[in-house]
């Protein structure tokens, strides 16, 4: 190449451009989730669940049906067995009159307030605790992958009854047990992304300029682990809501008298024959959220990610 | 006049470990092996040699990305890393995808020399970026867009007002160009000239390629296996150069001119180049020299400080003189000529 005939030519003359705001990488992600069908689908879902959630006291004040009052005389049969569906009773009564769709509802804000305050929980935890150990590296990450490693082989349920038996069943108790047995994947990822991300250029151009540790991993890494964290924090909240269940349903979760979907579930077991509606019910509430949140997990990461592929191709 | 970089004696070798538990130090890449050199206030040195020469672990070690192995880097009179050092000395790299953080706009990088050594506030940073934008030659009203918004010449525009951001007066340019198309480098090769000539900057300038060094440079250094084998003015350099490696390598760059280039004798070397886990004994380059005589292999020819023109060699080739192409040196056992390219130098390609 001749470098000093090509200097005649060489002057940049900035094109006259508008002073248009760039399209980010978040609004491009959230264009291509716009045309995801099932991911806008489950979010819509979501959004309804949500909101029937927040409305229930509405509901309960509507139908006149406190969700812990009893109703004996309009909620159960003269024989003691709980009524169908109807006009006073939507989606009909439980073994002890009470309003199922009511309970539900109920059920739906336990659900979503652990799921999500768990999740974050999790998330934040995960985070801090895979960034420092992909981070610094050497002896710190040794201690903070062995650290998780005994967290991912506790047998959690176990776990869960020891300390419900000690401390007594209630919703802060629960959402730091699950918070504990999910933050581990979540910092087993962060550490990996983080790690894969140290050995990048732009790191190195940091800590040329002078950027310390700290400001370096938040300016620089953070915005780099915000795709990955956020679609594993939306599959993480599915686990953590049918975690829930579980421990509602063997009685270990949330206060007994709470409506809870898992509770609901383990009350309908000697009554499905008579009353199908009260294990029915509450089971396609758990269904629809949890494949909800699943979907839209899905979405998000084919929408961050257009690279990866898909696990069944076609449209 | 005390130089405004003074590198003594610099050399920087990266462990290699075997084992899960125990981590054995098993071997060492001998990347940077004894280099010595200074750089003048308001001049460009030019760094040359093949990928895995040492030259881009060179250019970590001076701006105290790596921490040397032994030997002595000194800037302004005080060695590396002192106060002030990160805001004095910046490093324009050479891959423009890689240097930028994909997920943050532009004039957010550009600001971050500001930010760290805290100069000025909001509204002068957002400033000083539109102003360094402007002097790069790239539209300041782009300063909200992110990387992948731009071409890579652009983005090395970026690179390249992120390192002025803080007035340096020392910039490391770690092959600000090969990356980039030929019509590109010319283009951000003039950028680097204007800037210098406009802000009084000092360069040391790496690079591969023969021409774009030649361009840029006012002394050249020619590596070869973590050693500085030649150091001159540049003319002097490409008119008579006195290594044989350096003849071998000018020989090997492409010549725009066809008649030239079918007069041209090449000089073709024999062999690849050494592992640098164990480097030969002497003359690094006995090996594959045309010229190579017993006492090569025996004592380390050592590069004459002080000289304007200085060659690391015993027998230094005169101007005229005809390298044979055939291998004069003396016979040799292999040194492992697979692993000629083991050195963790991420610059090369």
């Amino acid at each position: 190449m001749s470098l000093t005939d090509a200097s005649a030519e060489a002057e940049h003359v900035p094109e006259e451009a508008p002073a248009v705001r760039g399209k980010g990488p978040w609004r491009l992600a959230w264009e291509r989730l716009a045309r995801d069908r099932a991911a806008m689908v489950s979010l819509g879902v979501i959004a309804v669940i949500v909101l029937l959630a927040l409305l229930a006291p509405v509901f309960a004040a509507i139908t006149g049906h406190d969700p812990q009052a009893q109703f004996p005389e309009t909620g159960l049969t003269p024989e003691g067995l709980p009524v169908g569906p109807g006009s006073d009773f939507w989606l009909g009564a439980d073994s002890l009159g009470r309003d199922l769709f009511i309970r539900i509802l109920y059920g739906a804000r336990i659900s979503l307030l652990v799921g999500l305050l768990s999740t974050l929980l999790a998330t934040v935890f995960g985070i801090v605790a895979g960034m420092v150990a992909g981070f610094y590296g050497g002896w710190v990450d040794g201690v903070l992958a062995r650290v998780l490693d005994v967290v991912l082989s506790f047998p959690y349920l176990l776990v869960a009854i020891v300390l419900v038996a000690a401390l007594g069943a209630s919703v802060p108790l629960m959402i730091f047990v699950i918070a504990f047995f999910s933050f581990a994947a979540m910092a087993r990822v962060v550490r990996g992304q983080t790690i894969a991300y140290k050995e990048r250029e732009f790191i190195e151009a940091a800590r040329s300029m002078g950027a310390g540790k700290v400001r370096t991993m938040f300016v620089d890494v953070v915005p780099n682990l915000i795709a990955p964290v956020t679609v594993l924090a939306t599959l993480l909240i599915p686990t953590s809501i049918v975690f829930e269940a579980t421990l509602s349903f063997l009685g270990l979760g949330v206060d007994p008298r709470t409506a809870s979907w898992g509770a609901i579930l383990a009350d309908s077991v000697d009554f499905y024959r008579v009353a199908p509606g009260l294990l029915v019910f509450p089971a396609l509430m758990l269904l629809l959220t949890t494949l909800s949140f699943n979907l839209l997990g899905d979405g998000i990461r084919d929408a961050l990610d257009p690279r990866s592929d898909r696990l069944l191709p076609g449209k | 006049m005390t130089p405004l970089l003074n590198v003594s004696d610099v050399r920087k070798y990266f462990p290699i470990r075997k084992g899960v538990f125990l981590r054995r130090e098993v071997g060492r890449v001998h990347a940077v092996d004894g280099v010595s050199l200074q750089v003048r206030a308001g001049e460009t040195l030019g760094i040359v040699g093949e990928s895995g020469c040492g030259k881009s672990t060179l250019a970590r070690c001076v701006t105290g990305l790596y921490p040397v192995t032994s030997g002595s880097i000194e800037f302004d009179g005080a060695p590396i890393g002192g106060k002030g050092f990160r805001r004095d000395v910046q490093m324009i790299f050479q891959d423009p995808y890689g240097s930028l953080n994909p997920r943050r706009r532009v004039g957010s990088i550009i600001a971050d020399p500001l930010v760290i050594h805290r100069i000025g506030n909001a509204a002068e940073r957002r400033r000083r970026v539109q102003e360094l934008m402007e002097l790069v030659g790239l539209n300041p009203e782009h300063f909200n867009r992110f990387p992948a918004e731009f071409s890579g010449g652009q983005r090395q525009r970026i690179g390249i007002a992120r390192a002025l951001a803080s007035r340096p007066r020392l910039v490391v340019c770690d092959e600000p160009v090969s990356a980039l198309d030929v019509s590109i480098q010319a283009q951000v090769i003039n950028l680097l000239k204007d800037l210098q000539a406009e802000l009084g900057l000092t360069y040391v300038f790496i690079a591969h390629d023969l021409s774009v060094v030649r361009y840029v440079s006012d002394r050249v250094a020619v590596m070869y296996l973590g050693r500085i084998v030649e150091i001159a003015p540049g003319e002097d350099l490409y008119k008579t150069p006195r290594h044989p490696y350096t003849n071998a390598l000018l020989s090997a760059a492409s010549v725009a001119d066809p008649d030239l280039s079918a007069r041209r004798e090449r000089i073709v070397l024999t062999g690849d180049v050494p592992s640098p886990i164990t480097p030969p004994s002497g003359c690094r380059f006995h090996p594959r020299c045309p010229k190579a005589q017993a006492r090569c292999v025996r004592e380390d020819p050592l590069l004459l400080p002080g000289g304007d023109h200085s060659a690391a060699c015993h027998f230094p080739v005169v101007p005229g003189e005809r390298l044979g192409a055939e291998h004069a040196g003396i016979p040799q056992e292999s040194t492992e000529p697979g692993l000629g390219r083991t050195e963790p130098d991420r610059g090369g390609e």
